[in-house]
């Protein structure tokens, strides 16, 4: 269901019909997308609109958040054993975006614990199947959000982005996935795994919501020092004309690992552009192979320091037997933290520490300013890069659990955009058998108009919906 | 011999104080007031300063404007680009498991104030840094901390805006230490940066080494007193050590400031790796264009003051260093100085005031300018004594109410020339064996005679008045 299938359902039936009906898919699925649903609130809220009448950009539209965006009364877990029962006093800064606007939150979904992994199989609350094949993974770390769009009829989502966590779920379950610019969209209330990478970006079904989610997301706010005042009309972007776009095709990004029928729907792709005026040529940006390196440093060592707020104290999980304070917070973090939550604060605690800190942190802070360098320089030359978003399809449940490394390997052509700050997209492109395969389209710094018009122009021509 | 220029046994002291820039309308990254002193506890409080999750920093533009006062008041050079670091550490009262505080980079750099050296002159001491760091929350302990069964929190403070000034270790005796502080003290209190009188408004971390040693840390004193005191103990006790031949341990120390001593923390072997690294949420910032109109807007210090002090009002260095000494004194000063005679006022308020507030342990609020200046205009008119002048002033800090009451009430008012010169006939007649010793030149008998006079007057009689007419009645010299 899309955002205009919904408008029309609730003038036809009522927002309560819809909501309603939205709950009966989600209970009845065996996707295990959501953590938790706002039932009671988001009928309320739906009752509401259908008395009042719908206002705002999303009024009576229902949106599933992932559950590392702060929501003021309703349960946010991060996906974790150690949050659980704690119910937020404040909403994020979206969250006060999508409800000034009338989206109706229908619930908080799955994740990795703490947005770390590809998966969705770190979550305390099982991993998340994809709607294309159950016993796949929906892709990782807004993979509920992600299925919850794709498989159970949610018309819009959001999910956070910190080395593609919603390019890779969008990939996976075949849907449109935005990770916008760092600094369009204010991460205050969002709970940081990595905060120098990570951003908020919209799911959907179609190229056109998610335009019209980032419109309402998007914006300066004075509480995110990092935030920008750069926002535009996303939705006046959207025509079907890319005769002015030049598109750069990194080679690195067709490297070593890829999956054959990834290669080949990724280049038909970008040949259909190509036939409705865009032009492309090949470029390189080979700083491209040290990313994946500096990304899990920085990421690592910045998720160790937020980490080390949970403590079973003010909030979350209580074991009932108290102790001196350090083993009680010992004891809580052990059983409150997944094995993957602990390998990561534990190297990231290892590459700050004296001694190691100048051979790892800073040693990673320097790849990324190359690698942004390297975008920067290319995107010079061209409008916009394109390149898969994953590797390969929808891998099976457990089937690289075993192997963090492999595991950290899927996000190779991700993670490059998160250290350059640019703005990616990612598209449904063909499938691999029954699974979705995304393409990913990366434009300058704050350029999210043009690779929304990209997308747009291509998921016209190219027929592949969700 | 000559001595060598440290030789064992020369006190070496840094310090590094932390001042709670307490006067600023909000904290150092969220909007909640850093007034909370009257407060209930967990009142003044948001997700922000109690680390909840997803909430964000955002830097108070006033507490780099006050830090860079200071700065600048310390003649320190403030750098181009400054950044906040997070400093890593587990504590009850760290809600975010790590303090936002500066690190490489810090807002100024190589300052230096100087100070009356213990051995008389001036002495310099250089300013390392300044730096801008959130303070923590608060524990508050039922009873003493030992027997506690709990901590209690009090988020409060927590986030609340501090600097931090770091000392070379130029400093010489616990004596020159708290010299230092008073300077300091000095400067901030003009500034208008904070308000010492609130809980933890300063606190100090003290370094001490005897000469060529190994040093220690002495953490979280917070009071003036405490340091001088805290500073002794530690060289009385690291100088016993040597005397036995023990090797001095580096370590940090805690002061108890009830018993008056320091207790050993911890040893350098478990010394916290902070893990610094530059706070993501926070951009680098650029003061630089902005110094000039801070410099412009900073106040007459006390250097200045105290300068423009002895040349305007033409009073004594010693004078105008004490007036200078607080801010709120020397406006009293000038209040009054431009209605009376300023060197006598100088003396009046420098010796007489201060002395009389001092002993009550009162601040000059308690005395309105214009009852000085009334004081003085009656003595002037040399309408009463100068010891009942130290009468009146005694009264109004005691009792209050206005001078020309409390004269009038006490009957202060001088007596005429005609009475004294009855007052020393009669006490001529009535003590001819002092006459004949005074007519012998024997001064104690003057002197004698005199009190008998004062005595007659009840104190009243302008001395030397009384003086005058007894040496012309008994044409003694
Ligand atoms: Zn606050």
């Amino acid at each position: 269901m899309n955002v205009s299938e919904a408008k029309k359902r609730a003038e036809d039936e009522s927002v309560e019909e819809v909501v309603t009906s939205l709950f009966d898919n989600i209970e009845k699925s065996e996707l295990n997308a959501f953590i938790t649903l706002a039932k009671e609130s988001a009928l309320k809220e739906a009752r509401k609109v259908d008395r009042n009448g719908a206002k705002g950009a999303l009024g009576g539209i229902p949106i599933a958040l992932k559950d590392c965006i702060s929501t003021k009364g309703i349960e946010t877990t991060c996906g974790s054993r150690i949050l659980k029962g704690y119910v937020p006093p404040y909403d994020a800064h979206v969250v006060e975006r999508l409800r000034a606007e009338g989206a109706i939150i229908i619930g908080k979904t799955n994740m990795d614990e703490f947005a770390m992994g590809p998966s969705t199989e770190t979550s305390y609350f099982g991993p998340t199947k994809n709607p294309h094949d159950l016993s796949r993974v929906a892709g990782g770390s807004s993979g509920g959000s992600a299925a919850a769009v794709a498989g159970e009829g949610v018309p819009i989502a959001l999910g956070s982005d910190t080395g593609g966590s919603v390019r890779c779920p969008a990939s996976f379950c075949g849907i449109v996935g935005l990770k916008p610019t760092y600094g369009l969209v204010s991460r205050y209330g969002l709970i940081a795994y990595a905060n120098s990478l990570e951003q908020i970006g919209p799911f959907a079904c179609n190229v056109e919501d998610v335009a019209l989610l980032l419109n309402v997301i998007a914006g300066y706010d004075p509480r995110d020092s990092t935030s920008m005042d750069k926002k535009c009309e996303y939705t006046k972007e959207l025509r079907d004309d890319v005769s002015d776009v030049k598109i750069g095709v990194p080679k690195e990004f067709f490297g070593e690992g890829i999956d054959e029928d990834v290669e080949k729907a990724v280049w038909d792709g970008i040949k259909i552009l190509e036939d409705v005026g865009a032009s492309y040529t090949e470029i390189s940006l080979p700083h491209t192979k040290y990313s994946l390196a500096a990304y899990y440093i920085i990421a690592m060592s910045e998720a160790s320091s937020n980490l080390a707020r949970f403590d079973g104290l003010r909030y979350g999980l209580r074991l009932g037997k108290d102790e001196d304070w350090h083993t009680t917070f010992s004891e809580i973090r052990a059983q409150g933290f997944g094995e993957e939550v602990k390998r990561r604060v534990l190297l990231g605690t290892y590459a700050l520490s004296a001694g190691y800190y100048g051979k790892y942190y800073l040693k990673a802070l320097k790849v990324r300013t190359l690698v942004k360098r390297n975008f920067d320089a290319a995107l010079k030359d061209v409008d916009v890069l394109i390149t898969p978003t994953m590797p390969f399809p929808a891998f099976k449940i457990g089937e690289k659990t075993d192997d963090p490394l492999a595991l950290y390997l899927a996000d190779v052509n991700t993670v490059p955009i998160n250290l350059a700050g640019v703005p990616s997209i990612s598209v449904p492109c063909g499938f691999s058998g029954k699974l979705p395969i995304g393409m990913q389209i990366i434009g300058r710094h704050f350029d999210e108009g043009k690779i929304l018009r990209m997308a747009y122009t291509f998921e016209r021509h190219a027929g592949v919906r969700c | 011999m000559l001595k060598s220029r440290k030789e064992p046994g020369d006190v070496i002291i840094g310090l590094e104080v932390h001042v709670q820039l307490n006067k600023l309308n909000s904290k150092l990254f969220c909007g909640c007031s850093p007034k909370y002193h009257d407060a209930e506890p967990n009142t003044h409080t948001c997700p922000v300063c109690l680390g909840l999750p997803g909430a964000l920093p955002v830097l108070n533009e006033g507490a780099v404007v006050d830090a860079v006062k200071v700065a600048l008041a310390l003649n320190c050079k403030i750098e181009e680009r400054t950044l906040f670091y997070r400093k890593n550490y587990y504590y009850l009262d760290l809600p975010k498991g790590f303090q936002i505080s500066q690190y490489d980079y810090p807002i100024a750099i190589d300052g230096k104030i100087s100070v009356n050296g213990t051995g008389g002159g001036e002495r310099h001491i250089r300013i390392r840094r300044v730096h801008i760091e959130e303070d923590p929350a608060r524990l508050v302990h039922k009873g003493p901390i030992e027997c506690s069964r709990y901590s209690l929190i009090d988020y409060n403070r927590s986030g609340v805006a501090l600097i931090e000034v770091v000392t070379e270790p130029d400093l010489r005796s616990p004596k020159e230490a708290r010299e230092f502080l008073n300077v300091l003290r000095n400067i901030l209190e003009y500034l208008d940066v904070f308000d010492e009188s609130l809980e933890g408004a300063l606190r100090v971390d003290a370094n001490i080494s005897l000469a060529g040693g190994t040093r220690t840390e002495v953490k979280n004193i917070s009071s003036y007193r405490g340091v001088e005191k805290a500073l002794l103990f530690e060289i009385v006790r690291q100088k016993n050590l040597v005397r036995r031949g023990i090797k001095i341990t580096q370590e940090t120390r805690h002061y108890d400031e009830k018993r008056g001593v320091t207790i050993s923390l911890r040893t350098k072997e478990e010394e916290q790796d902070y893990r610094y690294f530059p706070e993501p949420d926070l951009v680098p910032l650029g003061v630089c264009n902005r110094i000039d109109d801070i410099r412009e807007s900073l106040p007459e210090l006390p250097d200045t003051k105290r300068q423009r002090f002895v040349q305007q009002y033409g009073i004594s260095e010693y004078h105008a260093k004490v007036l200078t000494s607080e801010l709120r004194l020397s406006n009293f000063f000038e209040t009054v100085a431009s209605e009376i005679d300023p060197i006598l006022s100088a003396t009046w308020i420098a010796d007489v005031l201060k002395g009389e507030l001092n002993y009550r342990g009162l601040g000059i609020s308690a005395f309105p300018p214009k009852h000085m200046i009334q004081i003085l205009q009656i003595l002037r008119g040399k309408n009463i004594t100068e010891k009942s002048a130290v009468q009146v002033i005694r009264t109004i800090l005691d009792r209050g109410g206005e001078p020309a009451d409390i004269i009038k009430q006490k009957g202060l008012i001088k007596v005429e020339e005609s009475t004294i010169a009855k007052a020393v006939a009669e006490a001529i007649k009535e003590n001819p064996a002092a006459v004949q010793d005074c007519r012998n030149g024997k001064n104690e008998a003057l002197h004698f005679l005199m009190g008998q006079v004062m005595k007659k007057t009840h104190g009243r009689a302008d001395p030397n008045i009384v003086n005058k007419l007894l040496k012309e009645k008994l044409q003694c010299t």
